[in-house]
């Protein structure tokens, strides 16, 4: 069936858009295949809207039907449009039948299922060519980048038919000593056959970050020779590293029941073992949905609202997910160990506690390319299944099946990452928050398909434009840069004081009237260090801004050497 | 003096609220008018300095195998556990404490002891420098509807009223003590506010004394008069702040509420905000909260809903939002009071001045807002504050949470404010401090007999010479929206982590954004003024500026309550081969040999002073 059989009603005209602070609007409303376009009549400056109908959650209409009849003046009907981007709009469009029509449209161009219908492969706008660069980086970049691997460390292309593991990348990063065939009967032991592969290594200390899934131990405490030697290689003679299972002691023990587990202290005698719980799946979702209902909820009752905020779990997700991201900091930074994180199949909670680790110990990781790069590699090459779990978003009625808004629980944690320390990230929240719409709704094909494979079947890469390159266009956007970053060596642990976390109101609030007054401070931020720079000196530019540490450091040496009267 | 046991304990532990970071041992020291606690490890010496007057409450608790601790509360949120060798020295820091943190006579007050090196005439200069009856002329009285009025110059209508009034043109002197005479403790209609755009006017007062039946013909006719000053509207609002029922209850006690009937023209109105024993018992879980050791998210966010704390605020900044309403919108004048007309009143009236004119949002017009609305209106700072033994039941937060309201409109208003959250904390820990007289005495006539021009400083040139640190970078005078309409849904009210966890650090965000803006802002400054001079001394030692230094003096080392503030005068000096970083140190106090000689800062710094 092709995609313009669904559409009945093309054009309505005489539609009346609401949007939430801005006065109601007449204009005339398109359905196309992958859009829903609204435009002002006006024809000097005329406005448009324009939605990707996949960003489209949920749809409610109402008619009414005066007369009864069909076809009566004064039958109309409105469409509430719920946006995955958190945005409510309305829609009041005259005719009960075109009303029907378009909300029907809707509903089916807006829930596709086949990848290669969606927009990604039909968005050819002009000042990009398919011929160019796709992704920013590779593992084998990230090998050859990292010159402290070189030595014990090398590139794998076991999976490189991706039958190994169907959702790892073609290749990975392994210990030197431990070879292809290990690596295929570690695969087997565990789940979906992701094994112990490295997602970082730490430049001060040579340290390594590792994530996989659970092994199959199951309820007669198999064991995998392999699997040990991979592991065993990964400390290589150093007396201990640590495994930071996502899931509490008694969470693991069931899930031997179910042919999962965990590692024995028996048989990996050099690994430590830390259980911390955390949420998955379902329960995650249904935070976001809860949060998204307390947030537009017009009581007036504080009380309620606080209620509600606790009852959503969401900002005890996000306290649960920095406070292991800083357990693991702990471990490499601090004690000097190698970390295995896993939960269980690997490809959620993992990945957010590795990749948030990585930003708070890795300078590299928080530019706008290094952080890119971070999402890259941990993200989309590590086989976050972005299809499945972002299906629907808060305001879906459709029946909850993988979704989950674990990578939106990421950029949560990073802003308040930004929000303890606001001059240690290249990129801004406005970064943070164009990703958290993409994930969901995009006119590129970054986040398609739930791993490599698919995407390669997909043929993605050939027929879809890059999110991140286009991101990165050496004209990049103002508005992705902290006018405030000052790089500085250090990790950056925040504080998980629940005091110090805060709702993302930049999220959350996002389509409010308090959205505008913070885009008003950023634009002073903006032109407070703008007429800084001009006063500095075009050649002061770069080095006027020195590190915050930095400053410290060197007021706190000078202070010794002086004489103070 | 008399009051020290023990001038000075050795051996004394203060224990960390997070167990990973382990405890020293440091010498505690009881002076005249801190505590003092040193901890010196190697090279480095730390000092911790606490007012007297800062210190809410002080408890003995059970003896440990490590030994008998002492846990002390301060008024601005800082606890400290202390922890002694021996019970002999407890006990008299015990004992010492609890007579010195709070004073049975006014005179022993840090005000009356305090000196900035002032002359008189700079006092006398001092104590000028905010005048309310300017705050009257800036809004355009006296004009055709409203007249400055001396009727309590000598505080015979009302004892706790201002010595002047504004009062509606030509309202007879029967009617305004008629009037008085029919309002709890005398405190009758008067002008708060005057909103030059709509001629509407906030008035505040205190409850009728309406009873059951009563009613007064000259009470009538004064809100009749305020009615008239304006004829843009043909009502007034008549705000009654508490909740109904309390309103209901004071009826019976031959108090409460006007009577619609009896009135021409009025709507009545009742805001709901609770009493201040409500409000004190609230900080007090709020605070529990506070220092809850690693709670959860859920403890701490179920701890905040059940403190209530928050609640209160919204209704505070509801019944403001309401009067700004009324006023920009209704062009309605509006009459405000609670029970006595001091502490729920102040609040509002307080709050929605700044909610209509941006002159309350700048440095300067904060400190004349609180001068009038709070300060000359009789709020009762000592009782309040609990400066001095008297009834706890007194105590109550009602000031902080005006500050709060403050605080939470900076949040979602970034741009309007000119100062930033210091300046709020810094009036905060000074209105405590007692260290200026400003907050002394629980009303005008009172501070009047105190002598307080003559015997103690006034705290508003202070906090204005160090303006700097105060300073939003974000703040855009030319804002066109003159009348704030903030948001009042229950999750635009946030925990004020910089407040009631002001003392730990390790909650706030490690990089200032604020520090990061005033350094580039100042920079400029600076730049404008002495351009030669600091290329000169960039060219020596590069970016190091003037503000992190002062910042780094007044944040890290010497606390709101040390005896000397480092301000403004820092200054880098080339001689011969060496930097020399010069400190002029301002306010010495006491003036006495103890300010003379070597201090010890962090980091094994040492400045001597000669």
């Amino acid at each position: 069936m092709e995609l313009s059989e669904h559409i009945k009603t093309a054009n309505v005209e005489d539609v009346t858009l609401r949007r939430p602070f801005h006065p109601a609007l007449r204009g005339t409303l398109c359905v196309t295949s992958h859009h829903l376009l609204f435009s002002d009549r006006k024809d000097e400056a005329s406005w448009q809207l324009l939605i990707l109908l996949k960003n489209i959650d949920a749809i409610e209409k109402s008619v009414e039907n005066l007369f009864g009849y069909p076809r009566a003046v004064g039958s109309s009907g409105t469409i509430t449009i719920k946006c995955k981007d958190l945005l409510v709009l309305q829609l009041e469009i005259p005719g009960m039948e075109e009303c029907l029509n378009i909300a029907s449209s809707i509903e089916a161009l807006s829930s596709l299922e086949s990848v290669t219908e969606m927009y990604p492969f039909f968005y050819r706008p002009s000042h990009l060519t398919l011929n160019g660069p796709w992704g920013l980086s590779s593992t084998e970049q990230y090998y050859k980048q990292t010159e402290r691997l070189w030595d014990r460390w090398r590139v794998s292309t076991v999976n490189s038919d991706y039958s190994v593991c169907p959702s790892y990348p073609s290749a990975v990063i392994v210990p030197r000593e431990v070879d292809d065939d290990k690596l295929i009967h570690s695969a087997r032991f565990r789940q979906g056959g992701r094994f112990p592969v490295l997602s970082y290594c730490h430049h001060r200390n040579g340290m390594v970050i590792m994530r996989s899934s659970q092994p199959l131990t199951g309820a007669n405490k198999k064991r995998c020779k392999e699997d040990e030697l991979l592991l065993q290689a990964v400390i290589d003679g150093s007396e201990l590293g640590y495994i930071i299972d996502l899931r509490s002691a008694q969470q693991a023990q069931q899930a031997r029941m179910t042919g999962g587990g965990f590692e024995s202290k028996s048989f990996y005698s050099h690994w430590k073992r830390i259980h911390r719980h955390h949420e998955r799946g379902k329960v995650v979702q249904e935070s976001l949905i809860k949060l998204v209902e307390a947030c537009s909820d017009p009581s007036h009752s504080v009380d309620r609202w606080l209620s509600k905020l606790e009852n959503s779990k969401w900002l005890s997700h996000v306290h649960s997910a920095l406070s292991t991201a800083g357990l693991v900091v702990e471990c490499v930074e601090r004690d000097g160990h190698s970390v295995l994180v896993h939960g269980s199949e690997g490809t959620d909670n993992t990945l957010l506690v590795s990749s948030l680790a990585q930003l708070i110990l890795d300078p590299a990781s928080r530019t706008v390319t290094g952080f890119l790069c971070l999402l890259e590699r941990e993200w989309i090459q590590a086989g976050h299944p972005f299809q499945q779990r972002c299906a629907h978003s808060a305001y879906s009625h459709a029946r909850l099946k993988q979704e989950c808004p674990i990578f939106l629980l990421l950029l949560d944690c990073v802003w308040q990452v930004w929000r303890q320390f606001p001059l240690a990230l290249e990129f801004s929240e406005a970064l943070l928050l164009r990703l958290a719409q993409e994930v969901y709704a995009s006119n590129y094909g970054t986040f398609l398909c739930n791993s490599e494979q698919e995407r390669c079947a997909a043929g993605v890469k050939e027929n879809t434009h890059c999110l991140f390159q286009s991101l990165l266009r050496p004209d990049i956007e103002e508005q992705y840069l902290n006018p405030l970053y000052e790089p500085t060596d250090l990790a950056i642990w925040p504080s998980v004081h629940p005091q110090s976390l805060q709702l993302w109101t930049g999220l959350f609030l996002r389509w409010t009237e308090y959205a505008q007054n913070m885009e008003e401070a950023r634009e002073e931020v903006w032109s407070i260090v703008k007429e800084h720079h001009e006063q500095a000196g075009p050649d002061r530019t770069n080095n006027t801004l020195s590190t915050h540490c930095d400053t410290l450091t060197s007021f706190e040496n000078l202070m010794d050497e002086l004489t103070i009267l | 003096m008399e009051h020290i046991i023990t001038p000075k304990v050795e051996y004394v532990k203060l224990l960390n609220r997070y167990p990973e970071k382990k405890s020293v041992l440091g010498t505690l020291y009881l002076t005249a008018t801190h505590l003092i606690y040193v901890e010196q490890t190697n090279n480095t010496r730390k000092e911790t300095w606490v007012l007297h007057h800062h210190i809410m409450s002080v408890e003995k608790l059970p003896l440990t195998a490590s030994g008998c601790p002492l846990l002390i509360r301060c008024k601005t949120f800082q606890l400290l556990h202390l922890l002694f060798q021996r019970e002999r020295d407890c006990q008299d820091v015990y004992q010492s404490l609890l007579r010195l943190f709070q004073p049975v006579k006014e005179e022993e007050l840090y005000a009356f002891l305090y000196n900035p090196h002032q002359n008189e005439e700079d006092r006398r200069q001092g104590w000028e420098f905010i005048n309310v009856a300017n705050d009257f002329s800036r809004m355009g009285l006296s004009n055709d509807y409203w007249e400055i009025s001396h009727l309590n110059k000598n505080y015979e209508i009302c004892s706790t009223y201002p010595s002047i009034l504004g009062l509606p043109k030509n309202v007879s002197v029967a009617t305004v003590t008629g009037s008085a005479k029919f309002r709890s403790r005398g405190r009758l209609p008067v002008l708060s506010y005057f909103h030059k755009d709509t001629k509407a006017a906030i008035c505040r007062c205190s409850q009728p004394l309406s009873g059951l039946t009563s009613r007064c013909v000259e009470d009538e006719q004064m809100l009749q008069a305020i009615s008239q000053a304006n004829s843009n509207c043909p009502f007034i609002y008549v705000v009654d702040t508490r909740p109904k029922l309390n309103a209901m209850a004071n009826r019976a006690a031959g108090k409460g509420y006007e009577n619609e009937d009896n009135y021409s023209n009025i709507r009545f109105q009742f805001q709901g905000i609770e009493n201040i024993h409500v409000m004190r018992n609230s900080l007090q879980k709020l605070l529990e909260v506070c220092s809850m050791k690693s709670p959860s998210m859920s403890d701490y966010l179920t701890g905040l809903e059940n403190s209530g704390w928050l609640r209160h605020i919204k209704s505070v900044m509801d019944a403001g939002v309401f009067l700004a309403k009324a006023v920009c919108e209704e062009r309605a004048s509006v009459l405000v009071h609670c029970s006595d007309g001091w502490d729920r009143t102040a609040q509002v009236c307080s709050l929605s001045c700044i909610l209509l004119d941006p002159y309350y949002r700048t440095i300067k017009g904060l400190m004349v807002l609180i001068e009038k609305e709070w300060i000359s209106f009789g709020h009762k700072f000592s009782h309040r504050c609990g400066h001095l033994d008297t009834d706890p039941k007194e105590v109550s937060p009602v000031f902080t949470q005006f500050l709060e309201c403050v605080w939470q409109l900076s949040e979602q208003f970034p741009c309007v404010f000119e100062f930033n959250e210091r300046y709020l904390i810094e009036i905060h820990n000074q209105v405590y401090a007692c260290q200026y007289g400003n907050f002394i005495g629980n009303c005008q006539k009172e501070r009047l007999e105190m002598r307080l021009h003559e015997k103690t400083f006034s705290l508003w040139p202070h906090l204005l010479k160090n303006q700097h640190l105060y300073r939003n970078p974000l703040y855009r005078r030319s804002l066109e929206c003159t009348v704030l309409r903030p948001s009042t849904l229950p999750l635009h009210f946030k925990f004020w982590c910089g407040m009631y966890n002001y003392y730990d650090r390790g909650m706030h965000p490690k990089q200032s954004v604020l520090d990061q803006l005033l350094s580039l802002t100042q920079k400029q400054v600076e730049g404008e003024r002495t351009m030669t001079e600091l290329q000169r001394v960039r060219g020596v030692v590069g970016v190091v500026d003037f503000v992190r230094v002062e910042r780094y003096l007044t944040d890290m080392t010497l606390s709101p309550s040390h005896p000397f503030t480092a301000a403004g005068c820092c200054r880098w000096k080339r001689a011969s081969q060496t930097l020399r970083f010069q400190i002029t140190l301002l306010e010495l106090n006491p003036p006495s040999s103890k300010s003379r000689g070597i201090h010890f800062l962090p980091n094994g710094i040492s400045i001597t002073l000669s």
